[in-house]
Order: C-alpha cells, then structure tokens, then sequence
C-alpha cells in the first residue's frame, strides 16, 4: 500500500511531466520572443561590418518622434474603434433574427457565417476588385446612379474605410455564433413572463436580453479588439498600408520594418509597444471583465 | 396586423434577415460567378453568358497549385497531429492532477490566448531560423503545436467527467495514461471534434506567419501561393486570379457546406467557458 506522501509525490511529477513539453513549447514561441523582443529593442540595428551595440533607449526616442509610428497608431484605433462596436452590433442583430422562426433559416445563417471559414487572403483578393476603379462593384453600382468613378484604395481619405468594411463583413458572422450560444441558454419562461406584463418587443430587449447577454458581449469584444490587433492579412493583398500609411496598422508596421528594411531592432521596438497595448487589454479583461461576469 | 394570414411583423423580420442573408453571400457568389466565366463576363452580368473552366486550367497551369494544395494539407495534419497530443497530455496535467505551481504555470499558458505566435513574428523567425528549419513546413506549425486554446477546452471538458468513473478505472487497476486513454479521450470526443474544426480552418487560412518563414514552392502553403500569384505586380488576368481565389478557399467552404451545423456548432462550443 502506497503512503499518502508517496501519491502526492507521484502527483506532482506526473503532473509536471504531462504539462511539460506543452509548457515548453508555448514558452520557446511565447514567453521567450517577448523577453527577447524587450532585449533586442535596446540595441541597435547590427549590420556586416558594424555589431550590434547596446544603446539603451535610443529606439523607443526614435520611436517617439516617428510620425508614421504615430501615423500607424492611430489607424490602429480608429479602426478598431470602427470595425469592433459594429461588428458587434450586426453580429447580435443576425442572432436575433435566426434566433427567431423565420423561413430558411438555416440557409439565411449559413451565409451570415460564410465569411468564418475563408481565407483573409481569398476575401481581400475578392473585394480588391470590388474597389477597382469603373470595372469594379462599387463604381458599377455607383455609375448606375450617375455618380463618378472613385479611386476607393488609392485615396488616403477612403482606403482605412475600405478595409474597415471589409473587415465588418469578415467578421460579424463569427461573433454571431457566440450570440447565438448564449441566446439559445436563455430560458424560454423569461421570455413569456416577460410577454404577460406585456411588455413590448424592444423593451423586453433593452430590459432582460441586452443585459443577460453582457458577458457575451464582453467576450466577443475582447476577441474583436484582440483580433483588430493581429489581423493584417489583407493589407499585403490590398494597400500595402498606403497610400503613404493612410491605411497601415501597428502589426503591419513590424512586418513592413522587419522583412521589408530589414531594421529587426526597431521591429523589435514595435513589437513590444504592440504586446503592452495586447497585455493591457488583458489585465482589462481579467480585472474589470472577468469581475462583473459570474460564470456558472 | 395581418397579411395573409401571416403577421407583418414577421414579414418585415424575414425579409429583412433574407436581405442581409443575400448581402453576406454576395461577395462569394461574384467569385464563383467570375471564375466560371470569360473575362469579358467578369464584371458583365448576363444570365446566359457562357460558362467556361478556362480559368482553372490556366490558374492551374501557371503555378504549382497542385503542390501549394498538398503542402496546405501536410500542414493542418501536421498542426493537428501534434496539438491533440500536446494538448490531450497538458490538459489531462491541469485537470486531474496538484502539483507544485499548477496555477501559475496555467496562467502562463493563458497568456498565448491573447498574445499569438503572429504577433512575435520577429523573435519567432529568429528562434526558427536558429533551429536551421527557415522554409520548411514544420517551421510553419511549430509556434501553434502547444496550443493554449486547445488545453483550455480539453481542460473544461476533462473537468466535467465524473470523479467515480475515474475511481472504477483505477480500482480495476488501470495506469494514469490508461485511465487518459479508456476513459477521458472518449468521453471528450465531441471537444475534439470541435477543436479541430477550429483549428484546421485556423490553419488552412492563415497567412502571415507562412509567409515569412517560407521562401519557395517546397514549403508554401496555398494562401501565401495565391498572394503571390494575385500581386498586382504578376499581371494576371482578373478571371484567372478568382479562379485561384476560389481553388484557395473551395476544399473548407465544400466542406463547411456540407458539415454547416457540426461547423457551427463547433465554432459556438469553442466560445463558451
């Protein structure tokens, strides 16, 4: 018979040795790269002939004066600011409307989720033509109303809400599968116990389903914000970030510096601006989301 | 208020949901339709234009689509492969075993949910290149193997069986690994059905890591093919470039439409903690 000290010895190096080769990897391409992105933002870029040398701070000051960093930022916010309220808002309306018993629905969410399971590069290619100018869809349809032709990528004013769009239509489906989940855990006695007070059909929403579905909401938005962040597929089919950085995001700007000049250090630089903006909407998440949901 | 005996409400509602159903399709209609077409239909919609396979059989003539497709596979098996076993043995570990640090260790894993491999491309394309594996398709999968996503829904899932199906496996005197084997990894088996769903449509679409780490045919997969055959720069004719469009995204939207609920289903088991 094993002693109670010996099971709880084996315990914890089963324990370890199951976790272990997991933990490992997630560390080599997780935990590491982050603590190496910090070490070689303090250095500078090593070429052939010259190595690379510590210089502290230097490229977090080039940082701060760099107008297209800055540039690329705010096109960051802005178009997380656009793309994730209303993806968000249209993926809940689709679940309503399939949530309720209308005719075809499977076909209608079929097509609603579509989008989901193809390729950014396939979508961007497609609606690349849809803003070609004259041939392309909208042109078409603009020219049937007697508009004129418009250059949707070329113009800096217009090529960030191009994408924006795009963008909305990619991922409004997804988001409306975990609205849907939650809409079906809903009890149906709510719903009529809501009906008998007679309630009419926007305040039993803004009253009893809007609310219920706030931890929803809050998941589906951290994912968004999350994924407005790491999703830049389609500028490389697209815009290339142009025309001069109207439409470039943070992730693109690494990429563009790292595999486009070459400059891994100011990449690096970048990168860890990048992951503090990704840790701080975690710590948000754990510390304010996570509070206010209670999870069964 | 009724019309025809059916409210109007509910006209209105389906309509509606119709008319935004069609919207949604459209995008993905106009490509089959301009793939399927000469290129003087692409943007010309007569309903008796001729249809035509042109655009395939030049598509597939100009690149090695044939070998892009076969290296998309190896990949999301490879992917898969490896993140069942991965996954399977840690979320065994956190489920069902104390040990010394299992809370934080598992919070540190967490951490991959909101930073992905894609975001540390830089670092991650130095540690690949060190391990001398730069344009090979292991290289592609290896940052996504261990995969936080996936231990944290093994984990919810082991969770939920029953602590004296465990006890009457071990009384028959059935090893730790047995007990993973005979009873936890079949009790799981729609988790895992779930997660890979998820996972092979992650993998089958994803583009910007592939295209770093890959730098010729033996290794790239179909998405980065078709961005470089779509480039601007290559000056292939419109029809011909949707014809590879929709060559790209065909085998999962084959497959979703004839799996859509398990794929849905999946997609929404995925989300819910």
């Amino acid at each position: 018979m094993k002693s109670t000290f010996q099971l709880r010895y084996w315990n914890h190096i089963n324990g370890w040795l199951l976790v272990l080769p997991a933990v490992f990897m997630i560390g080599l391409f997780t935990h590491y790269p982050i603590g190496a992105n910090i070490f070689h933002s303090l250095f500078s870029m090593g070429t052939v002939t010259r190595p690379e040398v510590f210089t502290g701070l230097e490229n977090y000051r080039y940082l701060m004066d760099d107008d297209i960093f800055w540039k690329v930022l705010k096109n960051n916010l802005v178009y997380s600011m656009c793309t994730v309220p209303a993806s968000i808002s249209i993926a809940l309306g689709m679940a309503l409307l399939i949530n309720r018993n209308i005719k075809g629905r499977s076909l209608v969410r079929m097509s609603f989720f579509t989008p989901t399971v193809l390729p950014m590069i396939a979508v961007a290619n497609i609606w690349l033509f849809f803003y070609t100018p004259e041939y392309g869809l909208f042109d078409q349809v603009f020219a049937f109303f007697g508009g004129d032709s418009h250059n949707w990528l070329g113009n800096p004013n217009s090529a960030l809400y191009c994408l924006i769009v795009m963008v909305i239509w990619k991922e409004a489906g997804f988001f409306m599968v975990f609205y849907l989940a939650a809409l079906q855990q809903l009890s149906p006695e709510l719903k009529e116990a809501g009906l008998v007070e007679g309630s009419g059909g926007w305040y039993y929403f803004r009253r009893v389903t809007f609310p219920l579905l706030m931890p929803t909401t809050l998941f589906v938005m951290v994912n968004a914000v999350i994924n407005s962040f790491k999703l830049v597929d389609h500028l490389i089919i697209m815009t290339k970030g142009g025309p001069d950085n109207a439409s470039s995001l943070l992730l693109y700007y690494i990429y563009e510096n790292a595999f486009s000049f070459w400059d891994t250090s100011y990449a690096a630089t970048l990168t860890v601006v990048l992951v503090f903006i990704l840790a701080i909407i975690t710590i948000i998440q754990f510390t304010v989301v996570e509070k206010r949901i209670h999870y069964r | 208020m009724r019309l025809w005996g059916v409210e109007i409400g509910k006209i209105i509602e389906t309509a509606g949901a119709w008319l935004l159903g069609a919207l949604w399709l459209l995008p993905v209609v106009f490509a089959l339709w301009s793939s399927f077409h000469p290129a003087e239909y692409s943007t010309r919609f007569e309903l008796f234009a001729p249809l035509t396979t042109e655009n395939f059989v030049r598509a597939w003539s100009y690149a090695p689509f044939p070998r892009y497709l076969f290296n998309t596979f190896i990949l999301v098996t490879l992917i898969l492969a490896a993140q069942f076993v991965l996954c399977t043995l840690a979320a065994y570990g956190f489920a069902r075993f104390d040990f010394f640090g299992k809370d934080f260790v598992f919070a540190l894993v967490l951490l991959q949910l909101m930073i992905m491999p894609e975001v540390l491309l830089v670092e991650n394309y130095r540690t690949i290149g060190e391990l001398g594996l730069l344009d090979t398709i292991p290289a592609i999968g290896l940052p996504y193997m261990a995969s936080a996503f996936g231990i944290f829904l093994l984990r919810q899932s082991f969770k939920t069986i029953p602590k004296e199906l465990i006890e009457a496996a071990q009384v028959e005197g059935v090893s730790a690994l047995g007990i993973l084997w005979k009873v936890y990894i079949p009790l799981s088996k729609s988790t895992y059905i779930a997660y890979g769903l998820v996972s092979v449509s992650y993998h089958w679409n994803n583009f910007l890591w592939p295209l770093v780490v890959t730098s010729s045919v033996n290794s790239r997969p179909l998405t980065v093919g078709l961005a470089i055959f779509g480039a601007p720069e290559s000056g292939v004719d419109w029809s011909i470039i949707t014809a590879a469009t929709v060559m790209t995204m065909a085998p999962l939207l084959v497959a979703f439409i004839l799996f859509q609920r398990q794929f849905v289903q999946s997609f929404m088991h995925s989300g819910i903690k």
